[in-house]
């Protein structure tokens, strides 16, 4: 091991091990103070913020600043709903057709493969700046879409990213698997659906989590093509709120914590998959 | 068996060249019209003046203009600067943290990993309403109460060019380290152990083990996040624009931003595009670079 655990003395380990615990909480304390002052913030009153003074311990906890925020807009639990709307739907449609796509790639033959997935990995390198401006364009002129769901969603379908995840994953599932289907009689679909699926669920998990989140958190494309707040979603309404209301400091906080949130439960309730999703693409990237 | 099986193997690979298209005719589509096409038409846009009804073809005037212009020459070098201070120092601490987790038990590994992760999880733009505030200019903000212990006065942080662009590399230094410690870790948890065993035998210190083991053995992790990180750094303007505009005196404007400026802003849509294609070409050249100078000799 890197770390000499045979050390003579049991108490030196320990004394090790103590240091580092402590030099690695401070590091988290630094991390994770943005988010504790955000939440602790969010409690206070909704008052103007050049009477106050910020404190670091809740001195009383009330919602009425989340009251504030969402008086602020009687859309506001509308962003919510279409951000969920939005999420959701690129989340379904994500995992279905990359994990098609991947399982194509991965173990099916036909001409052109190699060639069509070298252009989708190709495709992961230009940066989305020169993308922006002409899909813009397409959506808002060429099919006329701007303030619609479909144009929130349909240029998040299946990412390539999401495809080239699902066939590094499927190319270890072992071929006479899929053969022994074969003899069976089912056809490639069925195969799919009954012996892929199931062998590819972490995988899978971990690609919806992660497009649910990227999805949820995303700010820009949707600040793009709305231009209404009842079809805005969370981030941008949490924009548009701070712009409003420059001063007012903890229904702010509340908002932030409101976009937040979700995602925080969510994190936490499937931590496993958030960190293992990091690596699976990581890897062999 | 297998002889018996064979022939209708065989059959079944060519009858399976139709379900192979079919299963990758969505994400073709999807990526034909959403991204195969926008690149295509950017390369076209950047050589016009765009107008809704009816663009000109301008020649090369739209590239010509960029690298006359003094603000895109600004900007590349406060992307580049951006990018110096935050990628190596980023790579450092989450190799010294994830070192650092190591020897811990799985549980505490774990707890620290998630902490580490938990910014990765919040929005960008909740990310920024909250700096925004740290960063208040006022003498009750946060960060001005920290540095007033050390008997340094208050400082306008996002508002005077010499602290702007400190501050939001600050704020990166604290919010976006968990991917890289969690993939460093798994990296150091992947060196065989017998490595070290062999080392041990040989007297080797704690230091030399991290100098002729670790190191070189992490040396495709450390390519990978620097790779994507320089790459990440070059795109980057969401913290920028949400909590300076770019400003002030566009001391934060980085190239991402100008091309969001010059497209959704003043509307000048060719120049946008003939800005975001010599982006690519930047960021290709410099990935390009990376892997020359230390892919050559990265083992597996």
């Amino acid at each position: 091991m890197l770390f000499n655990n045979h050390l003579v003395n049991i108490k030196m380990k320990y004394v090790r091990n103590t240091i580092i615990i402590i030099l690695l909480s401070l590091f988290a304390l630094a991390t994770i103070f943005p988010i504790y002052f955000m939440l602790i913030s969010s409690f206070g009153d909704p008052v103007e913020a050049g009477a106050m003074s910020y404190s670091l311990i809740p001195t009383k906890i009330s919602l009425d600043s989340y009251k504030f925020f969402f008086d602020y807009s009687i859309y506001s639990f509308r962003w919510l709903t279409n951000s969920l709307i939005v999420a959701t739907s690129i989340m379904i449609s994500n995992v279905f057709f990359a994990s098609l796509a991947g399982y194509a790639f991965s173990k099916i033959q036909f001409k052109g493969k190699t060639f069509l997935f070298g252009l989708l990995l190709c495709a992961m390198m230009i940066p989305y700046q020169v993308t922006q401006v002409p899909l813009y364009i397409l959506i808002v002129n060429v099919f006329n879409m701007q303030n619609t769901y479909s144009a929130l969603i349909l240029p998040g379908l299946v990412t390539v990213y999401n495809i080239f995840l699902a066939k590094q994953f499927m190319t270890t599932i072992p071929k006479e698997i899929i053969e022994s289907a074969k003899i069976e009689g089912c056809n490639q679909f069925q195969i799919y659906i009954r012996m892929i699926l199931p062998l590819s669920k972490t995988v899978m998990a971990v690609m919806a989590i992660l497009t649910f989140m990227d999805s949820w958190n995303t700010f820009f494309w949707p600040f793009l093509v709305t231009n209404t707040m009842d079809m805005q979603t969370i981030q941008v309404g949490l924009k548009n709120f701070r712009f409003a209301n420059t001063t007012y400091f903890a229904p702010m906080m509340a908002g932030a914590t409101i976009s937040a949130l979700p995602m925080f439960i969510l994190f936490f309730s499937l931590q496993r998959y958030f960190l293992e999703g990091v690596t699976v693409g990581a890897v062999k990237g | 068996m297998i002889q018996s099986v064979r022939p209708m193997k065989k059959r079944k690979i060519k009858g399976d060249g139709a379900w192979g298209y079919a299963f990758i005719a969505v994400a073709l589509v999807v990526f034909a019209v959403f991204t195969a096409y926008p690149v295509a038409s950017a390369f076209i846009i950047s050589f016009q003046e765009y107008k809704p009804l009816g663009s000109t073809f301008i020649g090369f005037d739209n590239y010509t203009n960029t690298f006359s212009d003094a603000l895109f020459w600004k900007s590349v070098v406060n992307t580049i600067v951006y990018t110096v201070l935050t990628v190596p120092v980023a790579l450092f601490l989450s190799f010294a943290v994830a070192i650092l987790i190591l020897p811990l038990k799985k549980w505490l590994q774990t707890t620290f990993k998630a902490v580490y992760y938990l910014p990765a999880v919040a929005s960008g733009v909740a990310l920024s309403v909250v700096w925004l505030w740290i960063f208040d200019p006022m003498s009750s903000g946060i960060f001005n109460k920290l540095i007033g212990f050390f008997g340094i006065s208050n400082q306008n942080w996002l508002g005077s060019s010499a602290t702007a662009m400190f501050s939001l590399v600050f704020m990166s230094w604290l919010s976006s380290h968990g991917t890289s410690i969690i993939i460093y870790l798994a990296a150091l948890l992947g060196i065989d152990g017998s490595y070290y065993e062999a080392a041990e035998l040989d007297g080797a210190s704690f230091l030399q083990k991290m100098w002729y083991i670790v190191i070189p053995c992490l040396k495709p992790t450390t390519l990978f996040l620097l790779v994507t990180g320089v790459i990440g750094s070059f795109q980057v303007f969401q913290n920028a624009y949400l909590m300076t505009g770019g400003g002030p005196d566009n001391a934060t404007t980085m190239v991402g931003l100008l091309i969001f400026n010059n497209a959704f802003k003043y509307f000048e849509f060719g120049k946008a595009a003939a800005q975001s294609l010599i982006l690519a070409v930047i960021i290709a050249g410099i990935a390009m670079v990376q892997f020359k100078f230390l892919g050559n000799d990265v083992e597996y």
